[in-house]
């Protein structure tokens, strides 16, 4: 699933993951009819409006394989978000079954392919940024796992690290002031330690934070984790 | 309390931007300090912390859904211990029954250790007005007492403070030229409480536990005041909200190795006392008469809906002092007395009928679930925030929508999917379009402080044509 954001925005993002998946020999499919998660709408309370996004979305993933989302968020709405949605539905079972295909990519390709180390080089300075949704999943381990194993690639450790960049979907508009400075914060803990990059597994985070830095006419160059590993696959001439 | 609507924008959000810096420090530091230790105290001490929690978790919803068997358990413990035990369905009940109590034994001076319950009831309001001289003995609560201030934390009463300013209002009570050392306000404080204890004739507290099994009381502070506040007076009464049971003194170990160390970061606090009953014979000291006030107020209806995971909450505060937007906004914003994530829930529900005034608590919040991880009860806070949400949505709750985008118009997009291609390509337009100057939201509140990406609708799917096309 390519995510509404690189639906509409980052399209490389959901190119990349394509890429790598189809490098470590999956073989992937892109149905055609798919459009969000429908967190946006179960985010702002409006639940019946979520559902009805959700139900297309089980239409639409019909059958049994591995669902992988290039988005922690994205993810986590499918295998808990949509199970309280749900909660007093007659279709939670569909739903359940879709959230237990979901993986979010990068713990895909480490819990799921036992993929544990990455071939090629990086020779950055990376802050990850351990998006909020990854939390309770395997992904920001596994993000730092195949980031931190590519060759010359150093990951650095920022103050306040867990801490949540202020994104978090429609709250972004409904609390402008909150969400810009914990972005801002973010940011400031982010410069302290001088990263070359920053990465995340989430495309909303770094929205937002680069937003925020392109504003301040100081912008944070930043990429996703799974653009690091394919552009380190096409590096080695692995991938062209 | 000011629980206004004001007209536009949400009010969380208006009161974070409106903040001192001084006020922003003191809490951004204070929190973020109680959170690291905290954190390195329970990874320190114990192999899965998280199991704990869990387990801590399991106790209290288990003794919430035995509330039937636990609580007449409890009251015949109590009973035997020889404290007399009362119940009151809402705030006011608990006022007059307090009220009555101090009035039987003619008791004009109270002295009263920290208590949220009370807190919740506004209990000195309503002893001032009758008469009643009733001190706060926890420092922080002195100082929002004598300031007439509210307090913005529930474990830290006073963290919207720093020394400086407590030293000035020192001076202006008259305790004092103006000093900052905390070592000095300390002691200028303890010397004006101690003759306080000693002239009171009531004891007020609440409890941090009620053990079910054997009536027993157990109440944890850093400074002693809630043991120097039962030691001159005759008379002592308890305010507890009935979620506070646990069922056996053994549970005691799971709770107060987690409380405290989420609380303040310590592994024990330095008083913590167990109180079984009223002054016995043999004792040195210790009140001849005591009561519990089971206090409802909107529990049992708590309890019976879909949020009740909130009343586990034993009150740490740690929630709090991790979350990103307590941290910007500082407790004063949540306009009522239970602030932070556990406020955005709790308020609001204990609220009752005035819910929709309290509708907007649950929508501050980024969702990010640090609180969760936080929690010692492993409460699922944004699991309940949503769920507040979707009945603030239902109920029409004015503040539950505002600055919120609609919604009906994206579903309709995104479960059709030719209409979700067409607006892919449509999108477009925001590349040759000054969107920085939209003056309408939402667009307008993206990009005041930030820009947008280049809209690139349909590329991703451009590009996977063509390659399954090769
Ligand atoms: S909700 Fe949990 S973390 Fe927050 S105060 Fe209550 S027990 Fe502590």
């Amino acid at each position: 699933m390519a995510t509404c954001l690189c639906d509409a925005f980052f399209d490389d993002v959901a190119r990349a993951t394509v890429e790598v998946l189809e490098y470590l020999g999956c073989e992937v499919e892109f149905p055609e009819g798919q459009t969000c998660c429908g967190q946006p709408a179960f985010n702002s309370g409006d639940w019946p409006a979520a559902r009805k996004v959700l139900r297309h979305l089980v239409d639409t993933f019909k059958g049994g394989e591995p669902i992988i989302v290039p988005s922690g968020s994205c993810a986590a709405m499918l295998y808990h978000g949509s199970l309280l949605a749900f909660e007093h539905e007659t279709d939670l079972p569909e739903v359940e079954k879709v959230g237990q295909r979901t993986w979010e990519v990068l713990d895909f390709i480490v819990s799921g392919l036992g993929v544990k180390q990455w071939e090629g080089a990086c020779e950055k300075k990376m802050a990850f940024h351990s998006s909020c949704h990854l939390r309770g999943s395997n992904s920001a381990e596994a993000a730092r796992l195949l980031l931190g194993s590519l060759r010359g690639a150093e990951i650095l450790p920022f103050k306040e690290q867990e801490q949540c960049c202020g994104f978090g979907g429609t709250f972004s508009v409904s609390f402008p002031a909150i969400s810009a400075d914990m972005g801002l914060l973010k940011l400031q803990n982010i410069r302290e330690v001088k990263p070359d990059l920053l990465v995340a597994a989430d495309m909303s985070c770094l929205m937002h934070l680069r937003g925020l830095s392109e504003k301040q006419g100081n912008p944070v160059p930043v990429r996703h984790a799974i653009q690091v590993l394919r552009d380190a696959l096409v590096a080695e001439g692995k991938l062209r | 309390m000011n629980t206004e609507i004001p007209s536009h924008g949400q009010p969380i959000d208006r009161f974070a931007a409106a903040i001192s810096g001084e006020v922003y420090e003191s809490v951004h530091s204070s929190s973020a300090i109680k959170s690291d230790k905290r954190q390195a105290l329970l990874a320190g001490d114990y192999p899965n912390p998280k199991h704990l929690r869990e387990i801590a978790g399991q106790i209290k919803q288990h003794t919430l859904e035995s509330l039937d068997k636990y609580l007449p358990q409890a009251v015949e413990s109590l009973e035997r211990n020889g404290v007399r035990v009362h119940f009151a369905a809402n705030g006011e009940e608990a006022r007059q029954i307090i009220g009555s109590l101090l009035a039987a034994r003619g008791a004009k001076k109270v002295v009263k250790s920290k208590s949220m319950a009370t807190e919740e009831i506004h209990l000195n309001d309503y002893l001032a007005a009758n008469g009643v001289d009733c001190i706060e003995t926890d420092l922080g609560e002195f100082i929002v007492q004598i300031d007439g201030d509210h307090p913005s934390h529930i474990v830290t009463p006073i963290i919207h403070k720093n020394r400086r300013q407590i030293a000035k209002s020192f001076e202006k009570h008259g305790l004092g030229a103006y000093n900052d050392d905390p070592e000095t306000i300390t002691r200028r404080a303890r010397k004006f409480m101690r003759d306080k204890y000693m002239s009171a004739d009531a004891g007020i507290t609440g409890a941090n536990f009620v053990v079910a099994e054997t009536g027993r009381l157990v109440l944890v502070t850093n400074e002693g005041n809630s043991r120097f506040s039962l030691a001159a007076p005759k008379l002592h009464i308890a305010l507890v909200g009935i979620e506070k049971l646990v069922p056996s003194d053994r549970d005691l170990s799971v709770f107060l190795n987690l409380l405290v160390r989420s609380a303040t970061g310590q592994q024990f606090t330095a008083y913590t006392e167990f109180i079984s009953g009223p002054h016995a014979s043999g004792q040195p000291s210790g009140p001849e008469e005591m009561h519990v006030v089971f206090l409802d107020n909107g529990r049992s209806d708590i309890l019976a809906g879909d949020c009740r995971e909130i009343l586990r909450c034993i009150r740490c505060g740690a929630c709090l002092n991790i979350c990103p937007v307590y941290r910007q906004a500082s407790g004063h914003a949540y306009r009522s007395v239970y602030p932070g994530p556990i406020g955005a829930v709790l308020s609001p529900l204990l609220a009752g009928e005035k819910f929709p005034s309290l509708a907007d608590l649950p929508k501050a919040s980024s969702l990010c679930g640090a609180c969760n991880d936080a929690c010692p009860v492993n409460i699922p806070i944004p699991d309940l925030l949503l769920r507040l949400r979707d009945k603030g949505k239902r109920e029409h709750a004015p503040l539950a929508s505002r600055g919120v985008p609609p919604m009906g118009g994206f579903a309709g997009l995104a479960s059709q999917p030719a209409l979700w291609k067409g607006a892919l390509l449509a999108g477009h337009v925001m590349n040759y379009f000054p969107v920085e100057w939209v003056p309408v939201p939402p667009l307008s509140k993206w990009t005041a402080q930030r820009t947008l990406p280049e809209f690139r609708g349909g590329e991703f799917r451009k590009w996977w044509k063509q390659r399954r096309q090769r």
